[in-house]
């Protein structure tokens, strides 16, 4: 029945090339070439100038003196990382944040995906139109509204209280606690969305062919659905995961002045410090502490399709 | 009805086995006074049927024809609207899918994707709490059984079609279950393994002296492995019989029509007795002549129902004291390898046929028989049967 796929010839025609070609140009002008100038400036030092850094490559006064700014280039900025704690602490916190947000997106979105992927096939593209609709509204805005919801005399407050469930109001806004309802709220629909997506792929036969065999529901669900449906937790997850660690707009407008994350870290030094070279460094770091999760993403996706295909 | 037909069981009846002609036996599965509503469709109307221990019975219909929610309700996942259902004496009533003692091979076989062979088949025996060794021998028979040793650590995207369908039956028969549930079990199969497997299957059957109960659509399954078989239409029963008197005494032309290939004769009574049955045929006018006694009286409008291989085929003057003939031209010839079919053109509508077929015994034979020869067709006095409905 399966024969096996006979791969396609070597030879590729100069047309197929320059179509392979079009994205990996658009990559490299978009994504290597700026972060080779971040990594540059991260190289190099602070200086009152503009740029406000040195060396800057002056290509029009030639070969010898782009050998020179060359030779000024220098790690300092990345020892310098190592050496005050605001940084690596900075990191920690991020990963740590972005982790716990990352799980309770996870057990707050799975029920939702779930119950989707379950509902009458009629009621799915309304649900799923749903779960895109907050995109429509600028994501500043919908996690400035939650600085209402949140702050002392904001609704949330006022609910439990007008409940009699509490009588003084609860400090939630400049929390810990308010950075992580603004992720879980913000990146709900990307953790839903590719969940949804496995979990309705799910032949319900499946199930019945558990409970045929002796196995109740409830235990199915463990032995059956939720392995099935683990490319769409981990695609979930780290769709989450990966931008949460670098967040800034959550933890700035809904975080206290001890919420670390690498996001503010590296805001305040590049708007307030005005130092591009230290900030630049950060970013690099940041990117290679992303890349690992984000290199364990593609190959478990790489995974999954050569399972599907 | 009217057809009294001899009380012995038509064609090859399996061993020694036909407990449905004892009315105390005891039936192993029982269906009472079974409907089943979704919504306003009636897919199982108002149906009772009994099925013996060991039995091998299949249920054959076409699709929407409720065969599917029959079984489905056995195995729990469909609940009657009324009526009962029985399986060894308990009342299935209120008992969910996973506590039935009956095992269900789909037809996607709804292998489990993550687990591979072994695992699909101990899935039903660790839910059980089976202590592991015995697991593990149980795995070990049902993949010599089903021929799958070499493959016991493969995934199912791993494995063929024809291999795919050998996993779900091990793994649907490794609880032993007291009824193997098959739902068009070989419908994904080609033809050649499709046969192949239909043999195996019965032999498993006899080896593990086990009750199965198949659902198809497909006649010569059903014929192939079936000792009795229900022929379903709208959610009802039309006949339950084995597969020799399903073939040769249809109880209607909605069976006759559904097994195998038939001329359907629209025929008026012309004069009943004891000794037989004398008909005419509306298309053609000739005399049908059968040994069948009927209640029908003399007038009424019947069918008579006669399969093609039945039909004789003479090139000119039959031999004397040829009953039953009607003359014809030949129509069309379909040449099939092992036989030809003839339609004998006798009436003036181009579907005014006969249809007869002839075995083609000899090999490079020029055919004795081309179109427009005229012919004459007959038929023994107990070549077909008198239909009412």
């Amino acid at each position: 029945m399966d024969e096996p796929v006979t791969p396609p010839s070597k030879k590729r025609s100069l047309g197929s090339w320059a179509l392979i070609a079009v994205p990996y140009f658009w990559l490299a002008l978009f994504f290597l070439v700026p972060f080779l100038i971040v990594f540059k400036i991260s190289l190099s030092q602070i200086a009152v100038a503009i740029p406000p850094y040195t060396p800057a490559f002056d290509l029009s006064a030639g070969w010898q003196a782009f050998r020179e700014s060359l030779s000024e280039l220098s790690l300092e900025n990345y020892v310098w990382l190592t050496e005050d704690d605001l940084y690596w602490k900075s990191y920690l916190s991020s990963v740590i944040i972005a982790a716990v947000s990352t799980f309770i997106t996870l057990l707050v979105g799975y029920p939702i995906a779930y119950g989707m992927a379950r509902s009458p096939a009629a009621w799915r593209p309304t649900l799923l139109m749903l779960v895109i609709l907050p995109f429509w509204t600028s994501f500043l805005i919908r996690v400035y509204a939650w600085i209402g919801i949140l702050k002392n005399e904001g609704l949330l407050n006022q609910l439990l209280m007008s409940l009699g469930l509490i009588s003084e109001p609860l400090t939630i806004l400049n929390t810990n606690i308010a950075v992580y309802i603004g992720i879980v709220y913000s990146y709900l629909p990307f953790l839903v969305l590719p969940l949804y997506a496995s979990l309705e792929r799910l032949d319900g036969s499946l199930l019945e062919a558990a409970e045929d065999l002796g196995c109740p529901p409830w235990q199915a669900f463990w032995k059956i659905t939720l392995p099935l449906s683990l490319p769409g937790v981990i695609a979930g997850c780290f769709l989450v995961f990966i931008p949460a660690v670098g967040e800034f707009v959550i933890p700035d407008l809904l975080g206290g002045s001890n919420t670390l994350m690498i996001g503010k870290t590296l805001w305040v030094e590049f708007f307030n410090n005005r130092d591009w070279p230290v900030s630049s460094a950060v970013a690099v770091i940041l990117l290679l502490i992303l890349v690992v999760p984000i290199i364990l993403f593609q190959n478990q996706q790489q995974k999954m399709q050569e399972r599907d295909g | 009805m009217g057809a009294v037909l001899a009380k012995k069981s038509i064609g090859p009846v399996r061993r020694e086995f036909v407990p449905w002609e004892d009315p105390d036996h005891p039936p192993f599965i029982e269906f009472r006074n079974v409907t089943k509503k979704f919504g306003d469709f009636t897919a199982v109307n108002n149906l009772s049927l009994k099925i013996y221990e060991r039995e091998f019975f299949a249920l054959l219909g076409g699709s929407g024809c409720g065969k599917t929610t029959l079984m489905r309700m056995l195995a729990g996942f469909e609940t009657p609207t009324t009526g009962q259902i029985f399986l060894d004496g308990q009342d299935l009533a209120g008992i969910p899918p996973f506590r039935r003692p009956s095992n269900m091979m789909f037809q996607s076989y709804a292998l489990f994707p993550h687990m591979n062979v072994e695992k699909n088949i101990a899935f039903g025996l660790k839910q059980d709490n089976m202590p592991a060794g015995e697991i593990e021998a149980r795995v070990q028979e049902m993949l010599r059984l089903t021929k799958l040793e070499q493959f016991a650590k493969r995934k199912p995207h791993q494995l063929s079609g024809g291999q795919r369908q050998r996993v779900a039956l091990a793994r649907s028969l490794a609880k032993r279950p007291k009824v193997l549930l098959l739902d068009e079990p070989l419908g994904a199969l080609d033809r050649k393994l499709r046969e192949e497997t239909q043999f195996e299957l019965m032999a498993l059957q006899e080896d593990l002296k086990m009750t199965f109960l198949i659902v198809t659509h497909d006649q010569e399954e059903a014929m192939t492995v079936a000792d009795r078989i229900a022929v379903m239409d709208k959610g009802e029963l039309v006949q339950v019989a084995t597969p020799g008197e399903i073939y040769e005494t249809p109880n209607s032309r909605f069976v006759a029509d559904f097994i195998g290939d038939v001329n359907l004769i629209e025929a008026k009574v012309m004069e009943t007795s004891e000794a037989g049955t004398r008909l005419k045929a509306g298309i053609g006018g000739y005399d049908i002549d059968t040994a069948q006694t009927t209640d029908a009286s003399a007038g009424d409008t019947v069918w008579y129902a006669i399969r093609p291989e039945k039909v004789r085929i003479h090139l000119g003057e039959p031999g004397e004291g040829t009953v039953n003939q009607a003359g014809g031209l030949v129509w069309d010839i379909a040449y099939l390898g092992d036989m030809s079919v003839i339609h004998a053109k006798i009436g003036e509508g181009d579907h005014d046929v006969l249809k007869a077929t002839f075995a083609n015994v000899s090999r490079m034979v020029e055919q004795p028989i081309t179109w427009d020869d005229k012919v004459v067709l007959s038929f023994d006095r107990d070549a077909g049967v008198i239909l009412r409905r």
